[in-house]
């Protein structure tokens, strides 16, 4: 009913400036459900008012978990709120109580959506799906198939489904993550190849990595000191001049 | 021996089959023999310590024991005959002495073969005659003699002439002598310029011959002399070059090569891997014991060595230079000179350049198997080709040659960009590679002390002034394109200034990028340039490295602008396109996966569809499913659908998109299109190896097949589309589950011993054999260290003992000394009493 940057406003201090002060915060209920089924960027709002409901005043939120999933799309990675949303999946998804197929469906579908995002969210869902493996052993068979069959023609996870128990994501592996160990982004690449190997029992801390921007990612690269500097071996001949330049066949100089 | 002498070391126990060398010592003897060696060195060196002065024994071959005694009185002999031998008389000592008077030797005088005459302001140089000298000063003996002879015809004939009428006679004969001679000189003058006269007849006769015979003649007469001089100059020029080392022939330059660039690729693959890094940080860089530590690196050796090819020197540039320097002063004089003689090196050089490229084919006949030698080959060849052609560049036509002639050939590096922007301001694109070729050799680093920063702040000038051309209106590209070739050579001279600099230049950038972010909450694209820098980014460093100071924030720098710049118009579309280009060059080789590079070209394929049509795929920020600036690469034109044909797009677009007429702006759409499918294709055969390449891809096939409008795309751009659809869809999918690496298991502590077989007793167990052999070592060091310090000590109470005896003797001698005296004093004291007693009893 609400225009939608009005929708925005309410929702981001909701859970704050409101919530605390109400009397009966579970008026508040209709409000967030109907918020939370809109979708995109509002969904993702209404999510803390509605955990804060959940968690400290019993509310019962059937398919909450299926809702969150159908939430994952490739905006995740690409929106201002991504640390919120990340700081309350992470919540989400810490209770051991979980059924392995559920996580193992988030893990999968994050890591699919994670194929088209930026380094700095790169950097921080690689520990979070760290995490996830640490707090749910049962998920390790998605990095750890050791009996499975030696050649598949097709990815077992079905990513259009929206109830995760149908998505078969257990019988699935990783390779989205596999493919970003050839990231460009040398820590991209090395967080990435952390899955290689068996993880180790800390989890990692990933508070600090939620706000991480692009710019403090390039600052942090450039203020690097190098101790020598490779150069370029072979002649220039040009601006356009190497081997089967692209650059000359599509653009001119003109 | 004496048994008294012998000492028994006795044994704790006996044990069959044991050799030992000490059991039985012989102190005495031992002792002695040490004495007495000692005496003949230690006391010898111990009474000569002040002596300075040594005797040398000269005599041959005295200490040769080669030589048996005969064959060395043989040779003695031989040697004092061979001394003896110049020596006639014995007892003339100084016979090969000469005695001079004035330099000149008295035997010589004697001869009186040759006087010399003391009124030399004759004209001739003026010997008196033999007779005159006789008559003036008595004359020596033989010449009486001779005189006599001469004259005893006449004095047959003739009564004997008075001595008067002698010396008249003389005077006579002396003058017509001298007359005779006078006429002789004259006549030969006179021959002399009759000779002359009649060559220079001869000579007009030829001349004369030229301009009678055809034009063409002359002309290849002319450059006849030119080509001596220029021969000549040549060698004189060879003549200052140093030898330096063996020429090597081609197979080795060619081999060479490709060793280099075998060990350079080798580097990089290994950088790209990024691996042992870390292991290889750790070991400590190898320094020179030369090395100034002034992180002068001198990658290439730009010296020219000495080379020939095709029999003919090598060494333009270095004479080049010569001549810069040597002509400074007679620049106008030798202006025309030099023109000429450059031309003359520019068909020698061209000559070499065929004879190269023949040798080349050569090359490739004899080893076709190895490419990389071609390669090399052809890399050198394009090297001497880009020589070739500054070196065209510097020739030219005459009239450029004037305006050539103005360049200065030193110049000081400028000190502010607005100086080196003056200086470069209204030259032609030649002229200034020459300027900034000029500024690098006259300020070459070896040169000078303050050099290196003075072209470290030229390639910030350069990359300023790169950069200020693309932001033209009318940007500059062809320029740019020239300018490259000098910023990679400077960057290859200082590459930590250059990455600096170019780091600076992203920062700035990426800066700026950040503020309009937080400011307006969106950014537009950057201008020319910055594409410009990235483009070069790519030129100057390796772009396949895992990690590199200044690659790596190029990437960022570049993903930021590909998700974070909004797409507004066509020239955002063609600078977004214009990145991708540069990311899929960076990774080319290290086929790293850029996810932003796909999400751009999916953003772009949806924008130049019809609005509401995303389905089954999601584009990501900054293109947006809904709302404005959709449509943009969208063309309807059926006209302009059909007039297209596939063009490059220029560059200058993005400055100067707006005048163009409606058709070409269509035109430009489809261009990019075309570029979108091209880059589509090349993106997926890059990442077909990747685990999750369906999964990546899956958007695009999507939209490439169920929305794309191929029907009503001109029939190139179906050809582009198709090509990327086949490359897209002829991927076979292949899955392998993961399987981590086996961690290796760590072993539990155990408590049983370490058993460890024991070959030989006594003996110290030592794991390998050079552990034995070390250990063996270090004991045998130690036992000689013990030998060494007991025989020191040994020699030293042998002295102490000398000096004790020696300071024993010359007490005793004193004393006896004193008391000889004391005695005679007594003796004396006593017939002295003796006396007086006798007196007084007398």
């Amino acid at each position: 009913q609400l225009p939608t940057g009005l929708y925005k406003k309410v929702l981001v201090i909701l859970h704050d400036s409101v919530l605390p002060y109400m009397n009966e915060p579970t008026l508040m209920m209709d409000f967030l459900t109907v918020a939370y089924g809109i979708g995109g960027a509002i969904s993702l709002l209404a999510l803390n008012g509605l955990f804060i409901l959940i968690h400290q005043h019993n509310l019962e939120y059937p398919d909450f978990y299926k809702k969150l999933y159908s939430l994952l799309d490739p905006s995740i990675y690409h929106v201002k709120y991504r640390a919120r949303f990340f700081h309350l999946t992470d919540l989400f998804l810490s209770s051991s109580h979980l059924p392995a197929y559920l996580v193992a469906a988030f893990i999968k579908r994050l890591a699919r959506l994670a194929l088209t995002a930026p380094p700095e969210a790169l950097l921080m869902i690689i520990p979070f799906l760290c995490n996830l493996f640490r707090r749910h052993p049962a998920c390790r068979v998605l990095v750890h198939r050791p009996g499975g069959p030696a050649d598949m023609s097709e990815d077992p996870y079905v990513m259009e489904e929206e109830e995760p128990s149908k998505s078969r994501a257990l019988e699935s592996s990783l390779w989205e993550i596999q493919s970003l160990q050839s990231h460009y982004h040398p820590d991209v690449a090395k967080a990435a190849a952390v899955l290689n190997h068996s993880l180790s029992e800390m989890e990692d801390d990933i508070s600090g990595l939620l706000e991480l921007s692009a710019y403090e990612l390039f600052d942090k690269e450039v203020k690097k000191k190098a101790v020598d500097v490779p150069l370029e071996f072979e002649q220039v001949r040009g601006l356009f001049g190497k081997k089967n330049d692209i650059f000359a066949e599509h653009f001119s100089l003109d | 021996s004496n048994p008294f002498e012998v000492k028994v070391n006795r044994q704790k126990f006996d044990i069959l089959g044991r050799k030992t060398k000490n059991d039985v010592g012989l102190p005495g003897v031992s002792r002695s023999k040490a004495i007495k060696k000692r005496n003949q060195t230690l006391l010898k060196e111990y009474k000569e310590r002040e002596k300075t002065n040594v005797f040398k024994d000269k005599r041959f071959g005295e200490y040769n024991t080669k030589i048996t005694p005969e064959e060395k009185m043989i040779r003695r002999f031989a040697l004092e005959r061979q001394q003896n031998y110049g020596k006639k008389n014995i007892y003339n000592l100084n016979e090969d002495e000469e005695l001079t008077h004035f330099g000149q030797s008295l035997a010589e005088i004697e001869k009186l073969n040759d006087i010399v005459d003391s009124d030399s302001d004759t004209e001739e140089t003026g010997t008196l005659s033999a007779e005159l000298t006789a008559a003036h000063f008595g004359g020596g003996g033989g010449l009486l003699r001779k005189k006599v002879s001469s004259e005893q015809q006449d004095e047959e004939e003739e009564k004997p002439k008075s001595r008067k009428e002698l010396i008249e006679e003389m005077i006579a004969k002396s003058k017509q002598e001298k007359q005779e001679r006078q006429t002789r000189r004259e006549s030969a003058l006179e021959l002399t310029e009759k000779l002359d006269k009649d060559w220079k007849e001869i000579q007009t006769l030829i001349a004369r011959k030229a301009p009678k015979s055809e034009r063409k003649d002359k002309e290849a007469e002319k450059p006849k002399p030119d080509e001596y001089d220029m021969i000549v100059r040549e060698l004189g020029f060879e003549m200052k070059a140093k030898p330096s080392e063996r020429l090597k022939t081609e197979e080795e330059l060619a081999k060479e090569e490709q060793a280099r660039l075998q060990r350079l690729e080798a580097d990089r693959l290994r950088r790209m891997r990024g691996i042992d890094e870390e292991a290889d940080k750790k070991r400590p860089s190898h320094m020179s014991a030369d090395d100034l530590a002034d992180g002068f690196i001198l990658d290439k050796d730009d010296r020219l060595l000495l080379s020939y090819k095709d029999g003919k020197a090598n060494i333009e540039n270095e004479e080049d230079e010569g001549e810069d320097e040597g002509e400074e002063e007679e620049e106008g004089e030798e202006e025309d000179n030099e023109n000429e003689e450059e031309s003359q090196e520019e068909s020698a050089s061209e000559d070499e350049e065929d004879g190269d490229a023949a040798d080349n084919h050569s090359d490739l006949e004899s080893d076709l198997e190895s490419e990389e030698e071609v390669a090399g080959n052809k890399e050198e060849k394009k090297h001497k080709a880009n020589e070739n052609e500054s070196q065209n560049v510097e020739k030219l036509d005459p009239k450029r040659e004037a305006a050539k002639s103005e360049l200065p050939y030193t110049f000081a590096v400028p000190e502010s960009y607005e100086s080196f922007k003056s200086l470069l301001a209204g030259r032609t694109i030649e002229q200034q590679l020459i300027i900034l070729e000029r500024i690098q050799k006259c300020n070459h680093p070896s040169l000078a002390v303050g050099n290196k920063a003075k072209l470290e702040k030229l390639f910030g000038f350069l990359l300023e002034y790169i950069g200020e051309l693309a932001t033209l209106d009318l940007p500059e590209l062809r320029t740019i394109d020239k300018l490259v070739l000098p910023l990679y050579n400077l960057c290859q001279m200082f590459p930590e200034a250059a990455s600096d600099r170019i780091r600076f230049i992203l920062r700035d950038a990426a800066h700026d990028l950040e503020g309009a972010i937080e400011v307006k909450g969106r950014a537009a694209f950057p201008g020319l340039d910055m594409l410009i820098y990235l483009k070069i980014v790519s030129l100057l460093f390796p772009t396949s490295d895992f990690w590199h100071p200044v690659v790596t924030p190029a990437f960022m720098y570049m993903s930021q602008l590909l998700t974070k710049c909004r797409i507004a118009t066509l020239q955002d579309v063609i600078k977004g396109l214009f990145i991708c280009c540069l990311f899929l060059e960076y990774v080319s080789l290290s086929r790293r996966f850029v996810p932003e590079l796909i999400n751009f070209l999916l953003g772009v394929l949806h924008i130049s569809l019809p609005k509401n049509k995303a389905q089954g795929y999601t584009v990501v920020h900054p293109f947006t499913p809904l709302g404005k600036n959709l449509e943009l690469l969208l063309v309807c034109d059926k006209e302009d659908l059909k007039s297209w044909e596939k063009q490059n797009v220029p560059l200058s677009i993005v400055t100067r998109l707006k005048e163009t007429s409606r058709t070409v702006i269509n035109h430009t759409r489809l261009s990019c299109l075309a570029l979108c499918f091209d880059l589509i294709k090349r993106c997926a055969a890059l990442y077909e190896s990747l685990p999750s390449f369906h999964e990546i891809m899956h958007p695009v096939r999507i939209l490439l097949t169920q929305h794309v409008p191929v029907n009503e795309y001109p029939e190139k751009m179906q050809e582009w589309y198709h090509s990327a659809l086949k490359e897209l869809e002829n991927k076979v999918k292949h899955y392998t589950p993961l399987i981590c690496e086996k961690k290796k298991p760590v072993p539990l502590k155990q408590y049983t011993p370490k058993i460890v077989k024991v070959l030989e007793f006594g003996r110290k167990q030592a794991s390998s054999k050079k552990e034995q052999e070390r250990k063996q070592l270090i004991q045998r060091h130690k036992r000689e260290l013990k030998g060494a310090i007991r025989e020191i000590r040994k020699d030293n109470q042998y002295l102490a003992r000398m000096q004790l005896s020696e300071i024993m003797e010359r007490d005793a001698a004193r004393k006896r000394k004193v008391k000889e005296l004391l005695g005679s004093l007594a003796t004396q004291e006593g017939e002295w009493k003796a006396m007086k007693r006798k007196k007084w009893k007398s």
